[in-house]
């Protein structure tokens, strides 16, 4: 009866991705007939123009909206679970004030070095110094976590320290120059549209590691389920779980954060969304079920941005993915208050 | 079989547990008493290696425990407290289900003989009939009883349980102390629980482990209500304890309020 559901769900939001990466390819700034993209993509047949639109524009942007959901949405899994708390998320861990930290010493630092906004040199200087942030506070936060037992502690250690940084980056904006605080800002609301093949190429293996070892800790994810003491009692290695968990969620948070800015609610809200619909709280179950649903919606909210600057409004995705994922976590936050009282 | 080796158990700063030696065997039901504060659930924990000991040594069935890696001591210890489970969607089967994890593969699934085993235990436990309903629906009583089945679907020699009795109402916690002693009577298990319960304690349990902070007494219940250990550490200006009722009694300062 439950897997009957399952499987009908799976197949559900397999075909709603699989229509909403269409309508992806579909929608944008210059109108491509159907059979134009079919051809740009099986590579004969198609026009130069589309050919280069497909292939180097929008099918980018759709693989790493596809790569964002999936690693948001299994980092988001991850932390909830770990930390047993339904408003843990990928960035609870203090990742994306870490990447927010290293791009604006780099934005701060870019006239110094010479190097325009919008170049390729700052696309690659902004990437890298992201990912050096967050891979630092992942470090530092791991390194507290080795002498702490609660890990409720580490939940607050982890928080502070984004706050923390948080203020150092807004000292940092208040000396930097207007140049560098627009390159700054239009980071943090977050962006698919310049995602080349290169970036693809780097981002892909990452998150498909961070994933690897997203599923390898399945099973340590059901136990801790129980809270650390149970999974130990029951076996778990629970530190080795746990640094496990927080090098998954680093690949997998941090390499989206690097190349599409700090995208918000995704990774809060989806695995509460595969919750809600597959009603179980197998994680062999719920992290497909999360990934599926992480594509699903970044494929919503580019299609979302595509046909909003067809009509000449540039949307950043991050407000796209807080107006999708609010709802959903008041949603859940009032569900859970109502049954428990 | 559980072994305390001369050991030490501190809090922070403070010893609570010094020199303690013990031997729990299989077959036998023991409660451990004390006052508040004084070390049970530190030694509960340190024995299903939870927790540090300080100096000495436990063995489980004449291993060091602390020799152990977390699947071989899960294994053989079994552990309940009285945390509740908080898990949305989770049916009361899939929690008892958890309980096989150090006997199932990489990605935790679970084979006929493992649901057999699962089944096996609710029953045991008398949880049957709640197999489908969510953990989250479950009453104290229920959630405990749970909890139970699904350290016996661990299959262990050794459970230890840290007052599973504390939520319960008077009934509930006859019945549950009765099911801990057949577990031990007729499975031949090794049941080791903390309690504030002293009449249940004396009058179902096979042996009785006190804290008298910094000592550790364990004798078999019989020599223990006549040992006056009980009355020196349940004394207070209100209560006393009656050795020939083995209840413990207002004193006259309590009933002149």
């Amino acid at each position: 009866m439950r897997s009957h559901r399952h499987a009908i769900l799976f197949i559900a939001l397999s075909a709603a991705a699989v229509a909403l990466l269409v309508c992806d390819l579909l929608t944008g700034t210059t109108p491509i007939p159907i059979s134009q993209i079919w051809a740009s993509l099986a590579g004969s047949g198609a026009s130069d123009e589309y050919a280069v639109i497909v292939r180097e524009l929008r099918l980018p942007k759709a693989v790493m909206a596809i790569t964002a959901g999936i690693a948001l949405s299994v980092s988001g899994l991850q932390m909830q679970t770990l930390f047993r708390n339904p408003l843990a998320g990928p960035y609870v861990l203090g990742i994306s004030s870490g990447a927010s930290l290293g791009v604006a010493l780099f934005t701060l630092g870019m006239p110094l070095l010479g190097i325009t906004a919008g170049s390729a040199a700052s696309a690659i200087g902004i990437t890298g110094m992201a990912w050096t942030g967050s891979a630092a506070i992942l470090l530092l936060v791991m390194a507290l976590s080795r002498r702490i037992k609660n890990i409720n502690v580490i939940l607050i250690v982890g928080m502070m320290l984004g706050s923390a940084i948080s203020a150092v980056v807004g000292i940092l904006q208040y000396v930097g120059t207007e140049e560098s605080l627009k390159a700054f800002v239009v980071w943090t609301m977050g962006s698919l549209t310049n995602v080349t093949h290169a970036d693809l190429l780097f981002a892909v293996p990452i998150v498909a590691a961070g994933t690897a070892l997203g599923v390898a800790v399945i099973k340590p994810l059901n136990m801790l389920m129980l809270g650390e003491n149970y999974a130990r009692s029951m076996g778990l290695g629970v530190r080795r779980a746990r640094t496990m968990i927080f090098l998954s969620t680093t690949l997998l948070a941090a390499t989206v954060t690097a190349f599409c800015g700090p995208i918000g609610f995704i990774g809060l809200a989806m695995p509460h969304l595969a919750r809600m619909t597959f009603r179980t709280a197998d994680h062999r179950i719920l992290m497909p079920a999360s990934m599926l649903w992480g594509v699903v919606a970044m494929l919503l909210c580019c299609v979302v941005c595509d046909i909003a600057s067809r009509i000449g409004v540039m949307l950043p995705v991050n407000t796209i993915t807080s107006l999708l994922g609010i709802p959903i976590i008041i949603a859940v936050v009032m569900r859970n208050r109502n049954s428990a009282s | 079989m559980i072994e305390l080796r001369d050991i030490r158990l501190s809090f922070g700063q403070r010893t609570l547990i010094d020199s303690a030696s013990a031997t729990l065997r299989c077959g036998t039901i023991t409660a451990l008493l004390g006052r508040n504060g004084t070390g049970k659930s530190t030694l509960l924990r340190a024995m299903a290696s939870l927790g540090d000991v300080q100096r000495g040594e436990i063995r489980v069935d004449g291993r060091p425990l602390r020799k152990m890696n977390a699947a071989e001591t899960a294994r053989r210890i079994a552990f309940v407290d009285t945390s509740r489970i908080h898990a949305e969607n989770m049916s009361a089967r899939e929690l008892v289900a958890i309980g096989r994890s150090p006997y199932t593969d990489w990605l935790g699934r679970t084979g006929a003989e493992d649901m057999r085993i699962v089944d096996e235990a609710m029953t045991t436990a008398g949880v049957a009939g709640l197999a489908d309903r969510m953990v989250d629906t479950l009453s104290d009583g229920e959630c405990q009883r749970v909890m139970i089945a699904r350290a016996l679907a661990q299959t262990t020699p050794v459970i230890l349980l840290d007052e599973p009795t504390a939520f319960l109402d008077m009934p509930n916690r006859y019945e549950l102390c009765t099911l801990l002693q057949r577990l031990a009577h007729r499975q031949g298990k090794c049941i080791v629980f903390s309690t504030h319960d002293l009449d249940i304690a004396l009058s179902l349990c096979d042996e009785i482990a006190l804290i008298d902070s910094p000592r550790l007494h364990h004798m078999p219940t019989r020599q223990i209500v006549g040992s006056g250990y009980i009355e020196r550490l349940f004394s207070s200006p209100y209560v006393r304890f009656d050795a020939a009722t083995q209840s413990i009694t207002l004193t006259e300062t309590a009933a002149e309020g």
